[in-house]
């Protein structure tokens, strides 16, 4: 739009992004943006973030994800049990997911260097190898690395103004919601995403709801007292701000175009487009497939990580079957492989059914929502099945498409002389 | 690969055995589509396998690159068995294939059909893509420039930023073999090439295929289920039938093979 002016699009977009970002805070410190608006923005840019990742996985993939919320879930409560912890002088939680991930990580990493020498390895060896890695981590982090360095951990942080200390710690506990999404999901998509894309569509529907049952029951089938199962987890220090929001959810996009725009992200919608074809060009699509959808799954845990700090309040309703398809009604609304459109959708769809219609709408309006989603969606299939934006995209996420090379030499006439006998035979 | 010459050896005898079948069978459940099929093609021919409609020859190239597991036999690359091997990494190898029915990426532009089959030789990682690395730059300008070469062998150059789908026909069916020797193979398989191409079409076609091959040093195994083609450029000539080998020889001592007449161009007199 700047174009005129001899900015280029690149150029435009962060300035229209600084700008967005400048009004908002101002609006925020103003007061004129109040906490129910304030909490309905950072909402939408929560949700909004899980929808990108499974557009990734729907939309440019073409694995139709039902777990994008168990994901977030996860996200949403690792991240919010280690700062809850560390405000009560307990820095386990932060110690063992941050030493855990990364342990299990370097342990997945080695597990499969190992399984690449063989071929034809089956996918439950695999799957199996990969667990066992993990959960080695996770227990070394447990029962060696958090009594060894707990406390000095805890020291060292608390030795640097409380202010600086807080921000780190939240930095940390974002980053560890994300990268325990991530691994769950890479441990669920070895096995599942060899099923193809609808069965894999069910086992994430099963996903959801064993997320959602163990969420239920963290007080006693889990060993963490503090998430208070079905009651819901209070006590959460309510860290996120309008910075925090705006920098995950811009690294999300960022990621996310960067991905797409690259020899990777072709392979991944060469997968979508046609996976045997893609296979028989050499492209690994089950690496592929796994990519889309560890990534989709780390920006739904990051988001996880910015609505618990907001809200300073999970409940496992949160995370239940129905809030579980909005994301599949943005990416569907917005345009299957439209990141715009999504982007656009994904606040729309919040600051609406959350924000506009909860104030407007009489008390029982909770129960309507239900018949509202199914038929919106419907409507959609009928009269527009591409979307609000197909897979339009403003021009800075747009997929570059490279000028034409000048010509040097032409190597050879491939168009022969055409033989007007045989044409006529 | 391993012990794979780089250049096509000038003294035709001593070229090396590119692809060994033997005994290659494949049950569709109880269907028999391949029965003992062998084949052995060297380094550099150009090697036909015809047959009427639903004679086994897709199968065979689903075979070779991997989409079956065959019911038994042998499938040897430069000596190296690839049975049980999934497709891309024999892909990888060196074996690139056409469709019968074109599968192209439909939706996304020309230039990404080709890019795609150049992304086992991109070169750079997840971590180079997301912070767009050095590295991520220059290898992506390479990959352009190379696959925009391929573009202009094959006369699609102005086309690149048009969605595949949208093409004709016919450059549809260059579009395929562009993209599979982006791949950069030593083996191409063509699967009936000219289909649905009319004769000036075939024409070009024949042209362009004996081009590549000289180019890029390549072999060519291809199937057709129509002899023009087939008689005019290949060298050697696989004739099955049900599943079977009905023949084998030099164009000419196919086309005048009673069997062959029988099974195939009978039928298709009276089809
Ligand atoms: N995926 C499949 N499942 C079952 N039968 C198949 C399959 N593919 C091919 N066939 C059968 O195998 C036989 C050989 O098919 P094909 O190799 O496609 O023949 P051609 O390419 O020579 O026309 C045919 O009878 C066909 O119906
Ligand atoms: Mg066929």
């Amino acid at each position: 739009m700047f174009r005129k002016f001899g900015i280029n699009s690149s150029l435009s977009f962060w300035l229209v992004s600084l700008g967005i970002f400048v009004l908002v805070q101002v609006l925020i410190s103003a007061g004129i943006i109040n906490p129910y608006w304030q909490n309905i923005i950072f909402w939408g840019a929560a949700i909004t973030m899980v929808s990108l990742g499974l557009n990734l996985i729907y939309g440019f993939n073409g694995q139709f994800s039902l777990g994008q919320f168990g994901f977030y879930a996860i996200g949403a409560y690792a991240s919010a049990d280690i700062t809850y912890r560390w405000v009560r002088q307990d820095p386990s939680a932060l110690v063992v997911v941050i030493f855990g991930s990364i342990l299990a990580l370097v342990f997945m990493f080695g597990v499969s260097a190992f399984l690449r020498r063989f071929y034809g390895v089956a996918t439950l060896t695999k799957f199996l190898f990969h667990l066992l890695a993990t959960v080695l981590g996770f227990f070394l982090a447990v029962r060696f690395i958090n009594p060894a360095i707990g406390k000095s951990v805890y020291a060292a942080l608390n030795a640097l103004p409380s202010e600086v200390s807080q921000q780190i710690v939240f930095f940390l506990a974002l980053v560890g919601g994300a990268t325990l999404a991530g691994i769950v999901s890479y441990l669920f998509g070895i096995p599942v995403l060899e099923l193809g894309s609808d069965y894999f569509g069910i086992a994430t529907l099963g996903f959801t709801i064993i997320v959602k049952v163990l969420l239920d029951n963290t007080d006693t089938l889990l060993p963490f007292p503090e998430m208070k199962g079905a009651r819901g987890m209070v006590g959460i220090p309510k860290w996120t701000t309008w910075p925090w929001v705006f920098i995950c959810f811009m690294a999300v996009v960022l990621v996310m175009r960067n991905l797409l725009h690259s020899s990777l992200g072709r392979a991944i919608l060469s997968v979508r487009e046609d996976e045997r074809a893609a296979e028989l060009m050499g492209i690994d699509t089950a690496s592929q497939k796994i990519l889309a959808f560890v990534v989709g799954s780390v920006f739904a845990g990051l988001a996880g990580g910015i609505r618990a700090h907001d809200q300073a309040f999970l409940h496992p309703t949160m995370f239940g079957f129905l809030p579980s398809f909005n994301p599949l009604i943005i990416i569907v609304f917005g345009g299957l492989g439209s990141m715009t459109g999504t982007i656009i959708t994904g606040f729309f769809w919040i600051f609406l059914l959350e924000g506009v219609l909860r104030l407007y709408l009489p008390e029982g309006f909770e129960t309507w929502r239900f018949v509202v989603y199914p038929l919106v969606l419907l409507a959609m299939m009928l009269l527009r099945p591409q979307g609000l934006m197909g897979r339009y995209e403003i021009a800075f996420l747009r997929r570059p498409l490279p000028p034409l090379r000048v010509k040097k030499e032409m190597p050879v006439a491939v168009e022969p002389t055409p033989r007007a006998e045989e044409a006529v035979a | 690969m391993k012990g794979r010459p780089e250049n096509l050896s000038p003294d035709v005898e001593a070229r090396p055995v590119i692809l060994e079948i033997e005994g290659l069978t494949h049950y569709f459940d109880s269907l028999r589509a391949v029965h003992d099929f062998s084949v052995t093609i060297k380094e550099g021919e150009l090697v036909g396998l015809i047959g009427p409609n639903g004679a086994g020859k897709t199968t065979v190239f689903n075979l070779i690159t991997g989409v079956y597991r065959p019911t038994a036999g042998s499938i040897r690359y430069y000596g190296a068995q690839l049975v049980g091997l999934p497709s891309h990494e024999i892909v990888q190898m060196g074996i690139a294939r056409t469709f019968q029915n074109i599968r192209l990426f439909a939706n996304l532009t020309v230039l990404d059909n080709v890019l795609i089959a150049y992304h086992p030789h991109a070169g750079y990682g997840l971590g180079d893509a997301i912070f767009r690395t050095r590295r991520y730059r220059e290898r992506e300008k390479d990959m352009i420039e190379r696959s925009q070469e391929f573009l202009e062998i094959f006369g699609l150059a102005d086309r690149q930023n048009d969605i595949a789908g949208s093409l004709p026909y016919g450059l549809q069916r260059r579009l395929e073999i562009a993209r599979a020797l982006a791949t950069q193979p030593r083996l191409l398989l063509l699967d009936e090439p000219a289909a649905g191409m009319n004769p000036q079409e075939i024409d070009q076609l024949m042209e362009l295929i004996h081009f590549i091959r000289d180019r890029f040093q390549l072999t060519i195994f291809l199937v057709e289920h129509r002899m023009r083609l087939v008689m005019n450029i290949c060298e050697w000539i696989t004739v099955m039938d049900f599943g079977e080998i009905i023949a084998r020889g030099k164009p000419e001592e196919v086309r005048n093979n009673p069997q062959v007449i029988e099974a195939y161009l009978g039928r298709q007199a009276i089809r």
